[in-house]
């Protein structure tokens, strides 16, 4: 059973407007990595070296990466990832 | 066989428990104390912390005070005779740890204890907050709590709107509110506190008009200003809670700064598009909005919704959940938001409850002897240093 990104509307035009996209299971940084070869402008914006940049917060389940293993959070089976970014408007 | 009063006391009093005034001292905030007076008995003076529970309506509101039959509490009137019929009433009914206050308020009073004169609601005002005031959570207590709260909306745009209106039909007592710009059509699409008959107005003035004619109890503190480094502290400063409707990421960046110099609560919202964000920010309890956000996203990516658009009810849900947040910190009631980010989908018609966490080597809050230095932001927001508390 593959794991779901959901890609935030502010990115969507990165993702021919896929509002969420379906991986294989495994780390986060493999995960991350299958996302940027389909599609390479998201990946360009999402990670610098690898890494997601900082002004991206990315929840495993309903945890940030950041106060887990980071990139090497494992993602399981059926597990959604969540991309999240500021939004300043009001 | 007939009994007068004086005879239906003494039966109570040979069948109830009765406690001294001294030593339901030494247990006040241990055990629930119910004024079983009159509100004109009440209004003129009660025990502090005691909940204002008329005899006449006793029976049917005890559920609402206590919320076990085991649960301790006192009664007392003006003297323990009403007192102690009520609580043979409410062991009648099944309550077993009731007291009646020997010699009442009265006694109370002689033997020099502590006592204070409650502050509490006029007769329309109990009126217009009737379905609050029935809530066992707020109760006249809770609702004299936000008649005397101060809250601080930073825009009165599509967030601030429906927060604005909520919160005033809500009787919060005071509602600053800090916008520079002035009314336009295309606001109204979502902006619900303007109308046509506003356009080209401040927008600060067109928010104490509709504040002010919803609720007179509000008392509006309009500042027509534009929030700047120089301006900041002193316009947030005195206001309990801060709910911040902003823009654009400068202001929300310098909005966390001051903050965390003043200790208040900012319940944060923004929104995108279809999809929002709501979190509670409280300084040095949880994250501030800088853990969660080092940096903002680039400019390219983080579009405002005059160029990217909004949908016009999506800040009408995200606003009133920032009422909610607001509400519950004034009251202390509930579960805040504070380190949890709730997100909502309109087009999915989803809401997820992230965890979010304090970030100990957060620049701004990492260290609460050292606020940030309070400047005036340029789009990147980066971090400008911090100062040593004052």
């Amino acid at each position: 059973m593959p794991a779901t990104v959901r890609i935030p509307t502010s990115l969507r035009t990165l993702t021919d407007g896929s509002a969420s996209v379906e991986v294989q299971p495994g780390k986060l940084t493999q995960l991350l990595d299958d996302l940027a070869l389909r599609y390479p402008d998201l990946g360009a914006r999402l990670l610098e070296d690898g890494k997601p940049r900082r002004f991206v917060n990315i929840f495993v389940a309903e945890d940030d990466i950041r106060f887990l293993d980071g990139v090497d959070t494992p993602v399981n089976d059926g597990q959604v990832v969540t991309i999240l970014p500021a939004v300043a408007g009001g | 066989m007939t009994q007068n009063y004086r005879d239906l006391v003494a039966a109570a009093k040979l069948e109830i428990r009765e406690i001294e005034p001294v030593d339901l001292e030494n247990r006040l905030g241990e055990v629930t104390v119910l004024d079983i007076r009159e509100a004109d008995e009440f209004e003129q003076g009660a025990i502090p912390g005691a909940v204002f529970a008329p005899r006449g309506l006793l029976e049917s509101s005890v559920g609402a005070h206590l919320k076990l039959h085991d649960q301790e509490v006192v009664l007392y009137c003006a003297g323990g005779a009403r007192s102690a019929l009520a609580a043979k009433t409410l062991q009648d009914m099944g309550y077993t740890n009731v007291w009646s206050l020997e010699g009442g308020f009265t006694r109370w009073k002689r033997d020099g204890l502590p006592w204070k004169t409650p502050e509490t609601l006029t007769s329309d005002q109990r009126a217009r907050y009737s379905r609050h005031i029935l809530l066992p959570e707020l109760g006249e207590e809770g609702q004299v709590e936000l008649l005397e709260s101060k809250v601080l909306l930073i825009g009165a745009g599509g967030l601030g709107s429906p927060a604005a209106i909520y919160l005033a039909a809500a009787g919060v007592g005071t509602i600053g509110i800090v916008d520079f710009d002035v009314v336009d059509a295309s606001n109204l699409q979502r902006q619900v506190l303007h109308n046509l008959d506003r356009l080209g107005q401040s927008k600060v003035e067109s928010a104490r008009e509709t504040l002010t004619a919803l609720n007179p109890d509000v008392k509006v503190e309009p500042h027509n200003v534009r929030l700047s480094a120089d301006n900041v502290l002193e316009i947030l400063a005195g206001y309990d809670v801060i709910v911040d409707g902003g823009d654009n990421f400068p202001t929300r960046y310098l909005v966390n700064d001051a903050s965390l110099h003043l200790k208040t609560p900012v319940v944060h919202g923004s929104i995108f598009r279809f999809e929002g964000q709501v979190s509670v920010f409280d300084p040095y309890v949880g994250p501030c909005y800088r853990c969660q956000y080092p940096e903002p996203p680039p400019p390219e990516l983080a579009p405002s919704c005059a160029e990217a658009g909004v949908l016009g009810v999506l800040p009408g849900i995200i606003g009133s959940i920032q009422a909610v947040e607001t509400i519950k910190l004034i009251l202390g009631i509930g579960e805040t938001l504070v380190g949890r980010l709730l997100t909502y989908d309109a087009l999915t018609q989803e809401f997820l409850n992230l965890r979010i966490r304090r970030d100990p080597g957060c620049p701004a809050c990492g260290d609460e002897s050292r606020p940030p230095r309070i400047v005036e932001y340029d789009a990147t927001c980066a971090y400008p240093g911090s100062v040593t508390r004052s």
